[in-house]
């Protein structure tokens, strides 16, 4: 056990864990932070990614040592001041999702992607999105969405 | 341990107030008050002929509803709602549900078979119904005018023309105790009540019928939901299960010595072959498990070969067989056909392979209440499994169902439910269980392998004149889909219990497949023994439409196949063998919205192009519901990589509850289905499952998603609602199938649709 200096959605904590442990544990059980969620512990799924510097990243593969010092930000940091952010919003006017358990890995994805571009094609958000599993199979609507969120001006071109 | 109280159950029924006598329709507890905090001797719930076991209106004139059917991801909640508010003439967002807390809720049977709609709306549409006609017999009494007088709007009763008189349901609600009974009939899935009032005739729906947003997407995709892998109660402790090195190998000893280092291990649980890890934390949980140093007995090898499987079904004698249908004599026609046509398909294991493994949280107390919370479909039959598992009476323990991830039948949250139970018996804490991937994908039950054998007659002209059809089939039902009993679950059957409750399934012509008319037909199925009676990584169950999908892509095929030997349209070819309007209605809708043209399969193109095009029809009909829907898919003819590009599926299930979440519901049947169609196969050795994570057993991704993904909603006001989400996964495979044979004239008889395979079928094409 070593403590381990954390950045979580604008605020600090201080945890004292294995630094070995992956930070989906540490968000999960030691910080509540339950969006992040465990799908295969593997890589595969995408279900536990997270923001950190602003880039998507497969929680269960980082330990928390790693972590440290960066900034990482979940779901539950999206909002601001109780607004959604408007990926969430493109999501929710969609009424995408059945069961929704893989969303997380969607919705923070969607949002490293249009932060990155803005108005991807229809070829780069199915590349962004290959490494992430939707059992139910609700890609048309996370597809319809990503849509809605994009800057239009591109993406008609 | 808690503290045991002295709560008696006369104390309790009398602290419930008038929980037991009449009912009060002003009663807002949410929750009996039967918490583990005050742990009466029983769980008392009210009987479903009582009111106040379906709804209750609080002082708000929020409309609380209780009902033993979960959510399971297609927004059956939002539709139940919708119902509830279309009786009472509330606004929508006035209705909260409680769905599936055994303590709360009455018994419907759990989730299953795409029946949430059909038949367990019916109760609560009946309930509303009933409410709302005593709410009007009260209003009429105090507001001196005939009931006849009255209007609702907005939960308000008033009198018509006269806005002046006009009472609240929540005014009337606190009014005082009813003693009206409703007539209570069926169980489980068919459990009904009925009572003075009459639900509303279609035709005056303003709610129901008309898109209503889901009410759990927001919360879900905000981030402020909670899913059952959430739940943390005090003191709980963190389990991981360990699982024997093969089908039948027993547990010899164990080497707690490097577990033990880990800190926060906490103990070892075993139990014949059960074996489990307890820690203080999640990590600590999961590495203990990877640590421990077990010894188990070697394997049996009950499995066959994995290229042997079909082999192995087609020389295995069947455990049960039946006739299922028999019209004519098929056996004579055969012999006399000018022609005969003759194809096998094959359908493989599959795993339910959940988006989350299996997770519960159970605190068992042997002698008080035990709850588990679990995501499992059927509530009310886990309440009576873990009873038997515990060997405690029923009404001691509590289920709270909350929602896992999509379960698309019996996928194994039940048991990692019982491991969670187990654990927390052992070590008398409550304990999380959440299954590793692995433990998922291997260990989690599949469903059932069938291998279909279709023939026909054909006449001079290339016309069937007698179809006969043989299935083999391991049964969809050798583990029960209801989780009632102790041998249902894989942590009991390791600790020694047996399943003695499962069932032979039988993958069935007609009643998985569409009802076309042949002047003779023969239909036989049969059910294969499973590989062991012990706790196995293939045991088999219901995973979404159980033999469905297998029987649907035999019949679909061979429907074209006929087609193509009778040089007609394959949907034509349909249309002249179905009596049903409604299944013609879907067919020819699909194709009208797809620019169907008409015209035999294969098409005529170049065969030169290097990828080619194609389209197919598949028909499903399932329990008064019927799909049509197009494929067109592009096949490389070099690597037989196939991408299906769009689907068109028509779709009508009588009346329509919510065409919003029927819309995303159907989508994502179809996408699903497309993974199951293209891709998934549960892979197996000699002893094990080698399937363990998304890469061993692929599923689904982005990129396969076609580019087009048109819905035709056909809506009967006038026809009882029927069940969505089955119905559109079952013809897909076959769709699929006659697009890759209409693409390039080769025949793919074996799911998944490989390019491996469709290449062999190329190359078996004789050259041009």
């Amino acid at each position: 056990m070593s403590a381990a200096s954390l950045k979580v959605n604008g605020r600090a904590y201080n945890v004292d864990v294995d630094p070995a442990c992956p930070l989906l544990y540490v968000l999960r059980d030691n910080l509540g932070l339950n969006n992040p969620r465990f799908g295969c512990g593997l890589g595969q799924c995408g279900a536990c990614t997270v923001l950190v510097n602003n880039r998507a990243v497969r929680s269960c593969q980082l330990n928390v040592a790693n972590a440290a010092g960066k900034e990482i930000v979940t779901l539950e940091g999206l909002e601001t001041n109780g607004k959604p952010h408007p990926v969430q919003a493109a999501f929710i006017a969609e009424q995408t999702f059945q069961c929704g358990y893989c969303l997380n890995g969607w919705v923070m994805t969607a949002k490293a992607l249009l932060d990155q571009n803005p108005s991807p094609s229809d070829a780069e958000m199915r590349s962004a999105f290959e490494s992430l599993v939707c059992r139910c199979g609700s890609h048309v609507g996370i597809f319809a969405a990503v849509r809605r969120a994009s800057q239009p001006a591109k993406r008609s071109a | 341990m808690a503290p045991k109280t002295a709560v008696s159950r006369r104390e309790f029924v009398k602290d419930a107030g008038g929980l037991l006598i009449g009912f009060s329709l002003a009663d807002s507890t949410v929750l009996p008050r039967v918490l583990a905090a005050a742990s009466p001797e029983t769980i008392v719930v009210p009987p479903p002929s009582r009111l106040d076991a379906w709804l209750r209106i609080d002082k708000e004139g929020v409309i609380h509803v209780f009902t033993g059917k979960p959510e399971i991801g297609m927004g059956v909640g939002t539709a139940y709602a919708q119902i509830v508010a279309e009786e009472l003439d509330v606004p929508l967002e006035r209705v909260v549900l409680v769905m599936g807390d055994t303590a709360s809720t009455a018994n419907q049977g759990g989730v299953g078979g795409s029946t949430s709609i059909m038949l367990g709306a019916k109760p609560l549409r009946n309930a509303a119904a009933n409410a709302r006609y005593l709410l009007t017999q009260i209003a009429s009494r105090r507001l001196g005018v005939s009931a006849g007088e009255l209007e609702v709007q907005d939960g308000i009763v008033r009198v018509k023309g006269d806005t002046s008189k006009s009472v609240s349901y929540a005014e009337l609600a606190s009014g005082g105790d009813f003693n009206e009974v409703l007539k209570v009939s069926g169980d489980g899935f068919s459990l009904d009540v009925a009572g003075p009032g009459k639900p509303k005739d279609p035709s005056a729906y303003t709610i129901v019928g008309k898109p209503a947003a889901r009410v759990d997407l927001p919360p879900k995709i905000l981030g402020h939901f909670q899913y059952v892998t959430d739940v943390r109660v005090p003191g709980m402790l963190h389990g991981r299960v360990i699982r024997p090195s093969g089908v039948g190998a027993a547990f010899v000893s164990v080497d707690e010595s490097s577990a033990k280092a880990i800190p926060g291990f906490v103990k070892t649980v075993v139990k014949g072959n059960f074996v489990g890890v307890v820690a203080r934390n999640e990590w600590a949980a999961v590495q203990a498990a990877k640590a421990l140093k077990v010894a188990w007995t070697e394997p049996r090898k009950a499995f066959p070969e994995q290229q042997d499987l079909y082999a192995y079904m087609r020389s295995a004698t069947p455990k049960a067989s039946k006739e299922t249908l028999k019209r004519g004599d098929v056996a004579a026609a055969l012999s006399n056909a000018a022609k005969k046509l003759e194809a096998s398909y094959e359908f493989p294991f599959q795993s339910h392979a959940t988006m989350g493994p299996g997770c519960a949280v159970a605190d068992v107390h042997k002698d008080g209440i035990t709850t588990v919370w679990s995501g499992g479909q059927k509530p009310h039959d886990l309440q009576r499994g873990f009873a038997e598992l515990l060997s405690v009476s029923v009404d001691t323990v509590r289920v709270v169902w909350v929602e896992d991830a999509g379960s698309y039948g019996r996928p194994g949250f039940e048991d990692a439910a019982a491991d969670a139970v187990l654990l927390s018996e052992a070590v008398e804490r409550p304990v999380r269980v959440q299954w590793m991937r692995d433990d998922m994908t291997a260990w989690g039950t599949k469903g059932p392998a069938v291998l279909c054998d279709l023939a026909a007659a054909l006449d001079a002209q290339g016309e069937p004149t007698a179809v006969q059809f043989v299935s083999r089939a391991f049964s969809g039902g050798e583990i029960m889909f209801r989780p009632n009993s102790a041998g249902n679950f894989l942590g009991a059957q390791l600790a020694g219990i047996r399943n003695t409750t499962g069932v032979d399934e039988f993958a069935q012509w007609g009643l998985e497949s569409a009802p076309y008319a042949f002047p003779s037909v023969l239909a036989t199925a049969h059910v294969i023994s499973a590989f062991a009676d012990e706790a196995s990584p293939m045991r088999t169950t219901h995973l979404r439409d159980p033999e469905g999908p297998a029987t649907s892509f035999a019949v679909e095929s061979f429907m074209d196949e006929m087609a193509a030997a009778a040089n007609v349209d394959p949907i034509d070819f349909r249309l002249k063998r179905l009596d049903e309007p409604r299944a013609k209605a879907v067919l020819t809708a699909a194709a009208q919205k797809a620019g169907w043209n008409a015209r035999p399969s294969p098409q005529k193109a170049a065969r030169a192009a290097d990828v080619a095009t194609g389209r197919g029809i598949g028909l499903s009909t399932r329990n008064g519901t019927y799909v049509g829907t197009v494929a067109e898919v592009e096949v490389d003819r070099n690597t037989g990589a196939v991408r299906v590009t769009r689907f068109v599926c028509a779709h009508d299930c009588g009346l329509i509850i919510n065409p919003e979440a029927l819309r995303t519901t159907i989508e994502a049947n179809l996408i699903q289905s497309l993974g199951r169609s293209l891709k998934e196969e549960t892979t197996f050795d000699r002893a094990n499952v080698t399937s363990v994570d998304w890469i061993t057993y692929p599923v689904v991704r982005a990129p396969d998603v076609p580019d087009r993904v048109e819905i035709v909603l056909i809506n009967h006001p006038e026809i009882p609602p029927t069940g969505a989400g089955e119905p559109s996964s079952r013809a897909i495979a076959a769709a699929i199938a006659n697009a890759i044979f209409d693409a390039t004239g080769a025949r793919v008889r074996q799911v998944p649709l490989t390019s491996a395979r469709v290449k062999a079928a190329l190359d078996a094409l004789p050259s041009a």
